[in-house]
């Protein structure tokens, strides 16, 4: 897939730290303000499609992209998985048991387990709609 | 406020029906982008933000992926015939939406007005809920705590499509068999 032009490029430089801060503000501030795993980890996706789309990237490179991003999103749904069986042994064998400390309303280090449901969800959303869109661009490149 | 919910229904009804009769595809997906949109105002004015920030980044994640995929393939719709088959087709459909709005209207009589009423499962949420959970978000308090399972299965569910289309996709395994 070719680049843009530099106009594109430049812009893309410029915002793209911007939004992926953005997505991983949203994601860790999930149980305090609006938002949480599923919309950060989406705008975090716009952050790497855009950079995708801007610059171009051949097909060798984004096979490696494709394996790490498909690997990361089956490693976070595994650890919200884990992280549901440990809540399950550690107190009145219940799933999704939020067994950690809940600390202070409305700091950000509070709520338990909340959080970190949050991050994993959040990376687990982020690598599924990477690994759809990348897989989508490998196919164009390759059925030329 | 009931009144404008209900023209910006309107609108996405009407933006609906343009997408699928636009002969060219890129303003169907103009007119597809203004129900999706519409629908965040939606969510705005019925105060659920959480739902609204999901809501307008999938769309326009989505709209981009799909103005890639059109550029790439046709912009043309293939067109079908009128034949006598698609009179009866209308009718039907008519009748069932009848059909549908008469029930809907017989159903939601007993409710109360528009987002007044709470039903006895999300008082018990609402209660303390900050409280149990120390989740300022009630929202996510609810989604990652009271309903863990709800939210596991929505992950498994974007798992699962991102291995489905890593399937269909797929060209080495296709041109061995």
């Amino acid at each position: 897939m070719n680049g843009m032009s530099r106009i594109v490029k430049k812009v893309t430089q410029l915002l793209v730290s911007i939004i992926f801060m953005y997505g991983v503000y949203i994601v860790t501030h999930g149980h305090l303000t609006p938002g949480g795993g599923f919309a950060g980890g989406a705008i975090i996706v716009g952050a790497f499609a855009l950079i995708i789309l801007a610059y171009g990237s051949d097909a060798l490179k984004l096979h490696k992209e494709e394996a790490g991003s498909s690997a990361s999103e089956s490693l976070s749904i595994l650890m919200v998985l884990i992280l549901a069986v440990i809540g399950f042994f550690v107190g009145g064998m219940v799933f999704f048991n939020n067994y950690l400390p809940t600390g202070v309303v409305g700091e950000l280090i509070s709520a338990g387990t909340v959080p970190l449901y949050n991050i994993f969800i959040g990376m687990e959303v982020a690598a599924a709609l990477l690994t759809i869109f990348i897989a989508l661009v490998i196919f164009k490149e390759e059925s030329k | 406020m009931e009144l404008l919910l209900s023209i910006i229904l309107g609108f996405m009804i009407i933006g609906a029906i343009f997408a699928l009769h636009a002969r060219d595809l890129l303003s169907a997906l103009v007119a597809f982008g203004i129900v999706g949109y519409s629908l965040v105002i939606c969510f705005l004015l019925l105060k659920a933000p959480d739902l609204a920030i999901v809501q307008i980044v999938v769309e326009t994640v989505t709209l981009v992926i799909m103005v890639a995929v059109i550029l790439n393939s046709t912009r043309e719709e293939v067109k079908d015939k009128l034949r006598w088959q698609s009179a009866l087709t209308i009718v039907l459909a008519l009748l069932f939406i009848g059909g549908l709005v008469y029930f809907y209207q017989v159903a939601i009589a007993p409710l109360d007005e528009l987002g007044m009423h709470t039903t006895r499962m999300a008082e018990a949420y609402i209660e303390g809920a900050a409280e149990k959970t120390g989740s300022a978000n009630l929202v996510t308090g609810v989604l990652f705590d009271f309903r863990g399972y709800d939210t596991l299965g929505e992950a498994t569910i974007l798992f699962t499509a991102a291995i489905g289309v890593l399937t269909v996709l797929r060209l080495k395994g296709k041109k061995a068999a």
